[in-house]
């Protein structure tokens, strides 16, 4: 229906494949080594999540043993301050941290794409009143707009996500309307609007593909602070589940002990670095190729 | 480096200002030749045009000479012998020097070579005090003088002035006021006038003859454009594919060119007078790496022979001063292959009493400034109406208007006797079926992220004319018709040339048959041989579609070859309308007059007998 789908429709029965041409941002950035490091961290991670409650050895609050106990004997990574498996809570603990920053990063990538382009396209004053809106939740730190939020309303998982997706619109709003705004002058938008293309059409179906490389540098950017957020907020007792298996609640209620058995919360740091940083690499080698510098190839 | 051997070696007395040898420029990481033995000689005074198509390294030739390569290409070999110096084996820093004072470049952009943050009185001066040994002077007389020679006001408000307080060509003019600031030996000029209107560009080239003249200039002029080059210079080298293939006097290669290339580009050239059709060049130039190894025209050759492909032709002289990289010269000039454009039947318009389209007072404003005032104008069925007149002129506003692209204008525009609503997007689906319109620049009219497939079936899509299969089958049948295969509906559009692309642009506007096709300048961005390709076919598709067609140009010369009338449009005013034979050849108007005086051409500049000589009124300018 839409011309978005464009991209998958192209005859499949008529045999000859198109000129060789990688028409994918994504498949032309893993040429670069970076991006694939960064791919190869991410997908552990999220098979880690995915699949770390199946194969947890123990309950993500089974007490095991003594609070604090050393790693050895039946716990791996040994115990936490409440005597709990810290293995198998960090196994358990990835999988909400990562549905809710992937919820909140693309439910803030559409609303920002879709506000920043009709921005651009409109060229008039709804341009200014939508970014000078933009503007004004931009001026909030995100942390501090998402605490507000969830001390107001409460901990709950959908607060959080509308929350963070909130503040990460205005910011892909605005790359969003930069990468639109030399291709909105473009005579192929002025063709589409002599033959009457509407407009949701022209946004989507002309616009919105020729923006896609910094929207996704952005978006992978905006996926690792949806992150960190989420993980302070943890932090600060503010997950959904106070009690339940969470990388940052973790590093909270394992901190005191770290000299004495610090796995506990180095264990979900790690696990939360190596994600960050995964993501980091892969926006990182997308923009690297946008901008054409994957001509260097192989280069990490 | 070879060159620095050669630079030891006497150069006989030193009757050239500037003596080029052997030059080579090759492509830095493969070794790739990109030019390849260029020789030629300049005497003081003396305006060498050297034209080709874009990549044939005309421009790579003219920073040569600067002893510069662009980043990527390296200079390989040859000499370049300005006096006694060779400038390929000086130091960086001491090229630096010669820039400017010995040698000095005219880029094509003006706006770009200027710093928008300065006045240009400044700029000036630091051109002056770069090469100046006495610091302490007063420049200020030396300024006035350099402003007064290029025809601009000395006063200091002037000089006060930044870059984007000039026009166009006050700024080319800056430009040439500082590339002629320390005398130099040689200058080149690459492309100076091509962003210009015609009469600007008249002016120009004007100021550029006079002061080589004057002050005893070696200039080199790289252009496009074969009528501007012949206005302008003595002397001419073709460029193709990195070699010269004709080098001679200016009308006696126009006259007699001893090149099938050179040829091809004089009948690509529209003319002033006679309306012939114009003959493209088939195919394209090979790039640098995939060039043949003999003659690199021979796969575009229509005289080719086997001997052609064997070995690369030397350049051999056929007259004084005239010299042919090409076997077959002779026959080439015993001129009975060669293909000039035949006289074109231009079709009676259609005798129907309603109009195609008609335009009535129409006013169209950006922003408070009123743009078009009160233009009327109707297009018959079946007729190609050409708008002519300068940037500026508002001939793009009344083109977007019609689409429906432009807001602002009042009045009436009725297609087929029906009034059209001022958008686009409030008229009906058929309305805007009707009006097809093809963008001036190709480059911008088609959507990188689709095939050209995608690009031409829209219409039909939007349109709700076909779908799927049958789609997909128009869309083949379209492309065959502009020439290409419908093997190029699965390509993108950075897959394709200039050329191409505007073939695509001219398949999208007709795929769902218009009546009415509006062309803005559609083959400003394109190179001679392709412009001259692309009028062949439109003229053709107008001809059998039977579309009336509304060719938007500056370039008055075109018009001859496409349209049966012509209007022309200055300053939002129509100033004359009628039959393209009677307005060119006896304009009834003053501005119309001008206009045609200015255009540069090669029979006025064949006829002028001072080929490379100032006409009379040149000094008034």
């Amino acid at each position: 229906m839409s011309q978005v789908s464009d991209v998958a429709v192209p005859d499949a029965e008529v045999a000859p494949p198109p000129p060789v041409r990688g028409t994918s941002l994504l498949r032309r950035s893993l040429r670069l080594w970076r991006t694939r490091i960064g791919v190869a961290l991410v997908g552990a991670l999220v098979l880690l999540a995915i699949i770390g409650p199946y194969v947890a050895p123990y309950g993500p609050s089974t007490p095991v043993g003594v609070p604090n106990a050393n790693p050895g004997g039946q716990a791996v990574l040994g115990t936490d301050y409440l005597g709990q498996d810290v293995l198998s809570r960090v196994l358990y603990g990835g999988r909400s941290m990562l549905v809710m920053a992937v919820l909140a990063t693309a439910l803030g990538l559409i609303a920002g794409a879709a506000i920043g382009l009709l921005a651009a396209y409109s060229r008039n004053a709804l341009d200014d009143v939508l970014m000078r809106g933009m503007d004004v939740i931009m001026a909030f730190p995100q942390i501090m707009l998402a605490l507000i939020a969830v001390a107001i309303i409460g901990p709950h998982a959908w607060v959080i996500v509308v929350a963070i997706a909130l503040t990460t619109a205005p910011r892909i709003a605005r790359v969003a309307r930069g990468a639109a705004q030399p291709v909105v002058e473009r005579d192929f938008i002025a063709c589409s609007e002599a033959m009457g293309v509407p407009r949701w059409r022209i946004l989507f179906g002309e616009l919105l593909p020729n923006t896609l490389g910094p929207l996704m540098v952005e978006a992978s950017l905006r996926m690792t602070y949806s992150i960190a957020v989420i993980a302070a907020l943890a932090y600060l007792g503010l997950a959904p589940n106070p009690n339940g298996a969470d990388w940052g609640t973790m590093i909270q209620q394992n901190q005191l002990v770290l000299a004495v058995q610090p796995w506990g919360a180095v264990a979900p740091i790690i696990a939360i670095a190596l994600l960050t940083i995964g993501t980091g690499l892969i926006g990182d080698g997308i923009a690297r190729t946008a901008a054409g510098i994957d001509r260097a190839r192989g280069e990490a | 480096m070879n060159a620095a051997e050669l630079a030891g070696q006497p150069t006989g007395p030193a009757v050239s200002a500037v003596a080029v040898r052997d030059l080579q420029v090759e492509i830095a990481s493969t070794g790739t030749s990109v030019i390849s033995d260029v020789s030629f000689e300049l005497e003081r005074g003396e305006i060498l045009g050297v034209v080709g198509e874009s990549g044939s390294g005309k421009t790579t030739v003219g920073l040569a000479l600067l002893g510069h390569a662009r980043p990527g290409l390296r200079i390989a070999g040859g000499s370049v012998l300005l006096g006694d110096r060779d400038i390929l084996t000086l130091g960086e820093e001491q090229r630096q020097r010669l820039r400017g004072s010995v040698v000095s470049y005219v880029p094509q952009d003006p706006a770009s070579s200027l710093n928008p943050a300065l006045r240009v009185g400044l700029q000036l001066r630091e051109v002056i005090e770069a090469h100046s040994r006495d610091r302490g002077s007063n420049h200020s007389e030396r300024i006035a003088e350099m402003m007064r020679e290029v025809a601009l006001p000395d006063d200091r408000a002037f000089l006060k002035r930044y870059p984007h307080e000039l026009s166009g060509g006050q700024q080319q003019r800056i430009g040439l006021a500082m590339a002629f600031a320390n005398r130099p030996r040689l200058i080149v000029l690459d492309e100076p006038t091509t962003g210009l209107d015609v009469t600007t560009q008249a002016h120009v080239l004007s100021t550029v003859r006079e002061l080589a003249t004057l002050h005893h200039v070696a200039a080199l002029y790289v252009s496009h454009d074969l009528a501007v080059v012949a206005t302008l210079a003595r002397r001419v080298a073709v460029m193709y594919a990195g070699r010269v293939v004709e080098l001679g006097r200016a009308d006696e290669l126009f006259e007699s060119a001893g090149h099938p290339y050179t040829r091809r580009l004089i009948g690509a050239i529209p003319r002033l007078t006679g309306g012939r059709s114009l003959v493209g060049i088939p195919g394209h130039a090979q790039s640098p790496g995939s060039r043949p190894p003999g003659c690199s025209f021979a796969p575009r050759c229509s005289l080719r022979i086997a001997q052609c492909e064997v070995a690369l032709p030397e350049l051999r002289p056929i007259g004084p001063g005239h010299t042919v990289r090409c076997i077959r010269a002779e026959l080439v000039i015993s001129g009975q292959q060669s293909r000039v454009g035949d006289p074109i039947e231009m079709p009676a318009a259609g005798e129907e009493d309603l109009p195609a389209l008609r335009i009535a007072d129409v006013v169209a404003t950006y922003g408070r400034n009123e743009v078009v005032h009160s233009v009327s104008l109707s297009l018959a069925a079946h007729e190609c109406l050409a708008l002519v007149g300068e940037s500026g002129s508002g001939k793009t506003t009344i083109a977007r208007a019609i689409a429906g692209l432009h807001r602002g204008w009042t009045g009436t525009i009725s297609l087929g006797g029906a009034e059209l609503q001022t958008a686009a997007r409030h008229r009906s689906r058929d309305a805007r079926r009707r009006i097809q319109y093809i963008f001036q620049n190709p480059y911008g009219s088609l959507n990188p992220r689709q095939t050209v497939g995608q690009i031409v079936e829209q219409p039909l899509r939007v349109f709700g004319v076909a779908s799927g299969r049958e789609a997909d089958e128009r869309v083949a049948e379209m492309l065959e018709r502009v020439s290409l295969t419908a093997a190029y509906a699965r390509r993108y559009p950075d897959q394709l040339s200039g050329g191409e692309r505007q073939r695509v642009a001219i398949a999208r506007a007709l795929v769902c048959d218009p009546t009415v096709l509006v062309c803005d300048e559609v083959t400003s961005a394109l190179d001679v041989s392709v412009q001259a390709a692309i009028v062949e076919l439109l003229g053709n598709l107008q001809r059998e579609l039977g579309l009336s067609m509304l060719f938007i140009t500056h370039n008055l010369p075109l018009v001859r070859s496409v349209a049966q009338r012509v209007a022309v449009l200055s300053q939002g005013n129509i100033v004359e309308v009628g039959d393209v034979g009677q307005v060119l050849a006896d304009p009834g108007q003053p501005y119309t007059r001008q206009l045609i005086s200015d255009t540069p051409s090669l029979e006025t500049a064949i006829a002028d007998v001072g080929l490379g000589q100032p006409p009379a009124d040149a000094a008034g300018r």
